[in-house]
């Protein structure tokens, strides 16, 4: 028997009735990790309080006093430009009985008042004043104690901002490391490198928040998951979307990487000829298309492919651990709620005319980029989401243990390199990148991270 | 030239789109609500018969129940925002809408295996008039529950349907009285995460 007595998990954390060696093995992992709320409970501090974990995007708050509430695992935070200029994660909480202090997604705003009993805060996180401070003894209030909680370290990488409440944690550019170059990538194709985020495409699945990231690099289900969105995209024209998937996804020359932390990328961009427009041949039907295709190629000529490119997908799946996702045009972000609900919500994005040479072609452009980013949450992600949920259903079977990723595992023949990086590269339908990360996973779920607030508003200032 | 907009996307431009934002903006006025309860009654019966060939999975017959160049919108906004600048939650001109419907009946739609069970309900019906004679605004509110592998979800909210009014010559002999150019569905979480948005709404 290898029944496990999870009552006996002590107050503090898992005790030794979980054997994570047991439960995360090289070919595979327990069912546990995706169904224990325990489990669940403590991957909110030992993942997304140790690791860096995305908070929010600069676009979102372009000036000082901007703000937009997230989470950081289960904490609400506001993500905030202080009236100073620097970037806070304060934790959404009064300091005096415990209310969200902020309860709108996102405005600007110098200070926040907790509507229950008026105590009101700069949006340094400073404690700025309490209705009738004559009720409470000479000293109570002083001193840093009711400041508002924040994240000591926050930290952004060109545009994408991260926070850790660990204070042994790497810097960021270390965490972030090798997937910094895919990152600069697909930044760097767009004018000026760089986005806006716009609104997003929000869905919600009932299943745990790792079947999502699991998912990400998987380049093994697309053709069975999304087996009625390839037939949809190639009902009237051959080679489109995701076409590339059905011949012989196991040789084809995409290709899946990882490089350490967790942080996978798939790149689909080696089934495509390196020239403007190339992007926008394999593009699935969209809204408008055609009348901005045709337009474009009229009055720009040869310019008119890399206009054409801005307003297409790039193939490529990159995922930083444990909750961003950059894909197509997408930054998509998983946000755990439970151990059995998530949200994946798929902020779209536009291209901004940083140089001005697009002028007034701008809006066609965003416009159909807006269209070619609502392609694949109708049509695509509700099938894996629905294939998620079904997982989640088919691990209520206890006694059937093991969830599988050993695909590539032991076969020799240069299936898989590694170079002196120690980064991995192998075919995209390899699980080679799930192992990885849950090797990672199992060394942060068994670490004690140092973790810790700050309610001192200038602490880690430079 | 003609283009057939099952198959190429062409009406959908920038004088589509600031059309779409015109029309759709300010037009549930007083002034332009409809007291005609035969009008009413017949815009009414149109929105019962297209929540019914929903409800009855007639998602061909349900397409004919558009004009070729025509919009299925479901905003991510409350306002409906500028779809320009904006992703919606659904943005089908006819070719997507019938992509659509082409994947939904291909059976390999996962999100929809089984296929969900829906019972729709429209009212508060309110007619509106137009700056053109033959088309008209409605405003209804809607509430649909789906039964789908051992669970109920409902979506509510209103639509807002743009028509035109067929002439009586068109409209006998069994046809319908109206065409839509229009559907938009503003859910009231449009901007909330959404769990299996995949029956049409």
């Amino acid at each position: 028997m290898t029944k496990i007595d999870k009552m006996s998990a002590g107050a503090g954390g898992l005790d030794a009735g979980y054997d994570w060696d047991r439960m995360i093995q090289e070919d595979r992992v327990s069912r546990q990790i995706y169904t224990d709320p325990a489990i669940f409970t403590e991957e909110m501090t030992k993942i997304f309080g140790a690791v860096w974990v995305y908070i929010a995007h600069e676009s979102q708050i372009p000036n000082n006093d901007d703000y937009v509430t997230a989470r950081l695992g289960l904490r609400p935070i506001i993500v905030t430009r202080d009236t100073k200029g620097r970037v806070r994660a304060l934790y959404n909480r009064c300091t005096h009985r415990g209310a969200t202090i902020c309860r709108q997604d996102s405005g600007s705003a110098k200070g926040f008042t907790c509507p229950y009993h008026g105590w009101a805060f700069s949006n340094n996180g400073k404690l700025s004043g309490v209705p009738w401070p004559d009720g409470y003894a000479d000293d109570a209030l002083d001193g840093d104690q009711f400041n508002l909680a924040q994240v000591e370290r926050v930290d952004s990488y060109r545009g994408f901002i991260f926070a850790t409440l660990n204070a042994d944690a790497p810097s960021l550019d270390d965490y972030l490391g090798g997937v910094k170059q895919p990152i600069d990538e697909w930044l760097d194709r767009q004018p000026g490198g760089k986005v806006a985020i716009c609104n997003a495409n929000r869905l919600k699945y009932d299943g745990n928040w790792k079947l999502a990231y699991d998912n990400a690099a998987d380049g093994y289900h697309v053709v069975f998951s999304h087996r009625s969105l390839l037939a949809m995209e190639n009902r009237m024209a051959d080679d489109k979307g995701m076409t590339y998937y059905k011949e012989n996804p196991d040789g084809a020359p995409m290709y899946v990487r990882y490089f350490g932390n967790g942080h996978h990328f798939k790149d689909k961009r080696p089934n495509m000829e390196v020239r403007p427009g190339a992007m926008w041949e394999i593009e699935s039907l969209h809204p408008g298309m055609e009348h901005v295709e045709e337009d474009f190629r009229r009055r720009h000529g040869e310019r008119a492919n890399e206009l054409l490119d801005l307003a297409s997908s790039e193939p490529v799946n990159i995922n930083v651990f444990p909750n961003l996702m950059l894909l197509g045009n997408h930054i998509q972000v998983v946000q755990p709620l439970s151990v059995s609900e998530t949200d994946t919500t798929w902020w779209g994005t536009a291209v901004i005319d940083v140089d001005g040479d697009i002028g007034d072609d701008l809006e066609a452009i965003n416009a159909l980029r807006m269209r070619t980013q609502e392609g694949f949450p109708n049509f695509g992600e509700v099938d894996d989401l629905m294939n998620f949920e079904q997982i989640q259903a088919g691990l209520a079977a206890e006694e059937d243990e093991w969830v599988y990723m050993h695909r590539g595992l032991g076969i020799e023949e240069g299936r898989i390199s590694v170079d002196e990086g120690g980064v991995i590269t192998g075919p995209a339908t390899d699980e080679v990148f799930m192992r990885e990360t849950m090797k990672v996973y199992k060394r942060l779920m068994t670490d004690d991270p140092a973790i810790g607030i700050t309610r001192d508003p200038d602490a880690g200032d430079a | 030239m003609k283009h057939d907009p099952s198959k190429t996307s062409h009406y959908v431009d920038a004088g589509f789109y600031s059309k779409l934002i015109d029309d759709f903006t300010g037009w549930q006025t007083d002034a332009r609500e409809q007291s005609d309860t035969r009008l009413r009654d017949s815009c009414r019966r149109f929105l019962e018969k297209e929540a019914r060939l929903l409800d009855q999975g007639r998602n061909s017959d349900w397409l004919g129940l558009y004009v070729p160049e025509c919009l299925y919108w479901v905003p991510a906004s409350l306002d409906g925002g500028d779809p320009r600048r904006e992703v919606a939650v659904s943005f089908d001109d006819r070719r997507r809408m019938e992509d659509r419907v082409f994947r939904l009946d291909t059976e390999h739609a996962w999100s929809q295996q089984p296929v969900s069970r829906t019972a729709r309900l429209v009212s508060n019906v309110s007619v509106y008039s137009s700056e053109e004679p033959d088309i008209f605004m409605a405003r209804s509110n809607f509430l649909t529950t789906e039964f789908q592998a051992g669970d109920k979800r409902i979506y509510t909210g209103w639509y807002g349907h743009q028509f035109r009014r067929l002439d009586s010559e068109a409209a006998s002999g069994g046809g319908e009285e109206w065409q839509i150019l229009v559907k938009q569905v503003n859910l009231i979480d449009c901007d909330q995460n959404l769990r299996n948005p995949s029956i049409i709404l």
